[in-house]
C-alpha cells in the first residue's frame, strides 16, 4: 500500500547572499507542520520561497500536482497567481483599507465583484468572531484583533496552502493563549495544507501535527510532537524541549560519553544519543553509595532560577543541566566553583540510534 | 522663561539663524510697508490683475497635472525598478532643479520651438505650436517644477515598507493593481507633498516662462512676468501684483498643509 502524494511537496534550495537553504517538506491535505528553529535557519526564506517571494535556485515546489517553481524547466509562478495565503508576522493589513476591505481584497483580485467580495470578507470576519469590527481602521484593532483579520484575509482567497509567519510571536501573553486557541480552531477547519513558521516550542507543538526542525538551512530532525520531545537529535531541539543530550557509542544499555560510561534504560548498538531531564539529575555532596546509578564529579559553572527550582550547570566529565529545590541548593550551599557528585538513575536515562 | 538642560542655545548659533530670518522676513516687510494701501481696491479691480492671477493659477495647476501623470510612474521606475543606467537617469531627472531657468526656456525652444527637433514635426503633422502659447507656459512650469515631486514621490517610495506589496501579491494583486490600490494609497501623503512644492514653483515660474512662452497679456502673461513688466513703468502696480501672488500662494500651502500633510 502506498500513501497518497502529499499536498505540497518540495525540495526548497535558496540562496540569500551566503546563506543556503536546502530542505525537503512535504504537507499533506489538512496537515499543519510546523517550521521550527533558532533565527537564521532559514524559516522564513523557506517560507517566502513557497509564497513566490523568492525563487528556489534548484530543488521544485509542486503544490496539488502543479509546479509552482522548478527552475530545471524553467517554471515559475509569480506569487499573484500561486493558490497559497500568507499571514505575515506583523501582519501588513493595508493601513489604507477597513477590515472589511483588508480581508475582501484577496477574493476581489481573484475575480470575485464587489458585493460577493465583500459578503465573503463579512462572513469570514464573523467566523473569526469580528463581524462587529468590519469597519474598523487596522490601527483601531488590538494585536489579537489584527491577527485574527490577517487570518480571515489569508483564508478569504481559500488557498490550498497556508503559510503562517511567527503569527502569535507580535502578542503579549494574555493575548497570545487566547489566540493560540482560536488559531487552532482554524486551522483545524483548513482542508488545504498549512505550514506554521515559528521559533516558540510551544506554538509548534500545540498547532502542528508534525514539527520540521531547521538549523543553518537543514532539516535537523522531524516527526510528532512526541518523538521530537522524547528524542531529540541536536543541541537546539533539546534544549527546545528542555533536556540534556549527548552523543556517545553504546553497547548494549551501556553508553560511553566523553569518558563516562552511563548506563541507558534501552538497549542500542553503535553510535547513540542519551537523554535525560534535569530533574533527574540529584546532586550529592559526597560519592553516594548503593544502587547502581550513573555517577560522576562535577563542578558548579552556575546557578540560575528557573520556575521554582534552580538551574545548577555543572561541568565534569559531560556538560549538563540539574534542577534542585532551593532547600536541597542551601544545604549544599551551592555556588560556583564547587565540586560535587551528579547522579542519574539508568530509568531515567534514554538511549536511541543516532 | 524656563531654562531646562540641553535647552540652552549657543550664541554662535543664535545670531547667524536670526539674520537668516532677518533677511527673509524683511524684504517681505518692505513690500507690505510700500503697498499703496490707498489705491489697493482700485488697482485690484483692473481686469489685467484679475487675468494675469486666473492664468498663473490655471496654468500652474495644469503643469502640476501634468507632472503628476508624468512624475509618479517616473519616481516609481526610479524607486521600484533596477535597471542598468538608474543612476544616471536620476542625475537627469534634477537637472532642471540647477539648471538656470532662461537656459530651460531656450532648450524647450529648441525642442519645441516652430524650427525645434519635435516642434517641426508637431507643426508639420498635426499643427501645434507651442512656443508662444498659454500651453508653452504649461510645458515651461512642468519642466521647471517637475524634479521636485519626482525627488519626493521617490524618496515616500523608497521610505515606504514593501512588505505591504509583497502582502498584495500573495493575495492576488499583479503590479498594477498593487501598484493602484496599495502603493499610491501608502505614499498618498508624499505624492500631495510632491505636488504642492510643484505647484508652488510653477506659480513663481519666470526665467523659462518668458523665454519660451513670451510675455502676452491673457495668454503667456503669469503674475510673476506681470510683475516684471509693471515694475519698469509702474512700481506700485508692481507691488499690488507681488502682494497679490504672495498672498494667494501663502494661503493655498497654508490650506494644503493643514488639510493633507499634517502640522509640523
Amino acid at each position: 500500500m502506498t500513501a497518497p502524494p502529499p499536498l505540497l511537496d518540495a525540495h526548497l534550495v535558496a540562496d540569500r547572499g551566503t546563506f543556503h537553504l536546502d530542505i525537503r517538506l512535504r504537507i499533506a491535505a489538512g496537515e499543519v507542520v510546523a517550521l521550527l528553529g533558532p533565527n537564521g535557519a532559514g524559516k522564513t526564506t523557506a517560507l517566502r520561497a513557497l509564497a513566490g517571494l523568492h525563487p528556489l535556485s534548484a530543488g521544485h515546489l509542486t503544490l496539488g500536482g502543479t509546479d509552482l517553481d522548478r527552475p530545471e524547466r524553467r517554471r515559475w509562478v509569480p506569487p499573484e497567481r500561486r493558490p497559497v495565503g500568507v499571514v505575515f508576522q506583523d501582519y501588513l493589513l493595508f493601513p489604507h483599507l477597513s477590515a472589511l476591505d483588508n480581508v475582501a481584497f484577496g477574493p476581489r483580485r481573484r475575480g470575485a465583484d464587489r458585493r460577493a467580495a465583500r459578503a465573503r470578507a463579512q462572513a469570514w470576519l464573523d467566523r473569526v468572531g469580528l463581524g462587529g469590527r468590519a469597519g474598523d481602521r487596522p490601527r483601531q484593532l488590538s494585536g489579537g484583533q489584527a491577527q485574527r483579520v490577517a487570518l480571515a484575509r489569508a483564508l478569504a482567497v481559500e488557498p490550498t496552502l497556508l503559510l503562517l509567519d511567527e503569527p502569535l510571536a507580535a502578542l503579549d501573553a494574555r493575548t497570545r493563549l487566547d489566540t493560540r486557541a482560536e488559531l487552532q480552531r482554524h486551522l483545524g477547519a483548513h482542508a488545504g495544507a498549512a505550514l506554521l513558521v515559528t521559533h516558540d516550542p510551544l506554538d509548534a507543538l500545540v498547532l502542528a501535527d508534525r514539527l520540521v526542525i531547521v538549523e543553518q538551512g537543514r532539516v535537523v530532525q522531524e516527526g510528532d510532537a512526541a518523538t521530537v520531545t522524547a528524542r531529540p537529535r541536536t543541541d537546539y531541539v533539546a534544549r527546545l524541549v528542555g533536556l540534556n543530550l549527548h552523543r556517545g557509542r553504546a553497547e548494549g544499555r551501556s553508553v560511553t560519553v566523553g569518558g563516562l560510561t552511563l548506563t541507558a534504560a534501552d538497549s542500542v548498538h553503535g553510535d547513540a544519543f542519551v537523554a535525560f531531564p534535569p530533574a533527574a539529575v540529584a546532586l550529592h555532596p559526597g560519592r553516594p553509595d548503593g544502587s547502581p546509578r550513573n555517577v560522576w564529579p562535577a563542578t558548579v559553572t552556575g546557578v540560575q532560577r528557573h520556575g521554582d527550582n534552580l538551574r545548577v550547570q555543572l561541568a565534569g566529565p559531560v556538560a549538563v543541566a540539574a534542577d534542585v529545590t532551593p532547600a536541597s541548593a542551601a544545604q549544599l550551599r551551592l555556588r560556583p566553583g564547587q565540586r560535587v557528585w551528579a547522579a542519574v538513575k539508568a530509568a531515567e536515562t534514554r538511549a536511541y540510534p543516532a | 522663561m524656563s531654562r531646562r538642560p540641553g535647552q540652552r542655545v549657543p550664541l554662535a548659533l543664535l545670531l547667524p539663524a536670526g539674520l537668516g530670518l532677518l533677511f527673509l522676513v524683511l524684504p517681505l516687510v518692505g513690500l507690505l510697508a510700500r503697498a499703496p494701501w490707498t489705491s489697493l481696491p482700485r488697482r485690484l479691480a483692473e481686469p489685467g490683475v484679475r487675468t494675469a492671477l486666473r492664468l498663473s493659477l490655471e496654468t500652474a495647476t495644469a503643469a502640476t497635472v501634468l507632472c503628476v501623470l508624468l512624475g509618479v510612474p517616473l519616481a516609481w521606475l526610479l524607486a521600484r525598478v533596477e535597471f542598468p543606467g538608474r543612476r544616471l537617469v536620476r542625475a537627469l531627472v534634477t537637472v532642471p532643479l540647477v539648471l538656470p531657468p532662461v537656459v530651460g526656456g531656450v532648450a524647450l525652444l529648441l525642442v519645441f520651438g516652430r524650427r525645434g527637433l519635435l516642434g517641426s514635426w508637431l507643426d508639420a503633422t498635426f499643427g501645434i505650436t507651442l512656443p508662444f502659447t498659454t500651453a508653452g507656459v504649461v510645458l515651461a512650469e512642468a519642466f521647471v517644477a517637475m524634479p521636485f515631486l519626482v525627488i519626493a514621490v521617490e524618496g515616500a517610495l523608497r521610505g515606504a515598507d514593501r512588505r505591504y506589496e509583497e502582502a498584495a501579491a500573495t493575495l492576488g494583486a499583479g503590479r498594477w493593481t498593487t501598484f493602484t490600490r496599495v502603493t499610491l494609497p501608502l505614499v498618498a501623503p508624499g505624492v500631495a507633498a510632491g505636488a504642492v512644492l510643484c505647484w508652488a514653483r510653477a506659480l513663481g515660474e519666470f526665467g523659462a516662462t518668458i523665454t519660451f512662452a513670451g510675455n502676452y497679456p491673457g495668454r503667456t502673461q503669469t503674475m510673476p512676468l506681470a510683475v516684471y513688466l509693471a515694475l519698469e513703468t509702474d512700481l506700485q502696480a508692481a507691488i499690488v501684483l507681488s502682494l497679490i501672488l504672495l498672498t494667494v500662494s501663502v494661503a493655498i500651502l497654508a490650506g494644503l498643509r493643514d488639510r493633507w500633510l499634517g502640522t509640523t
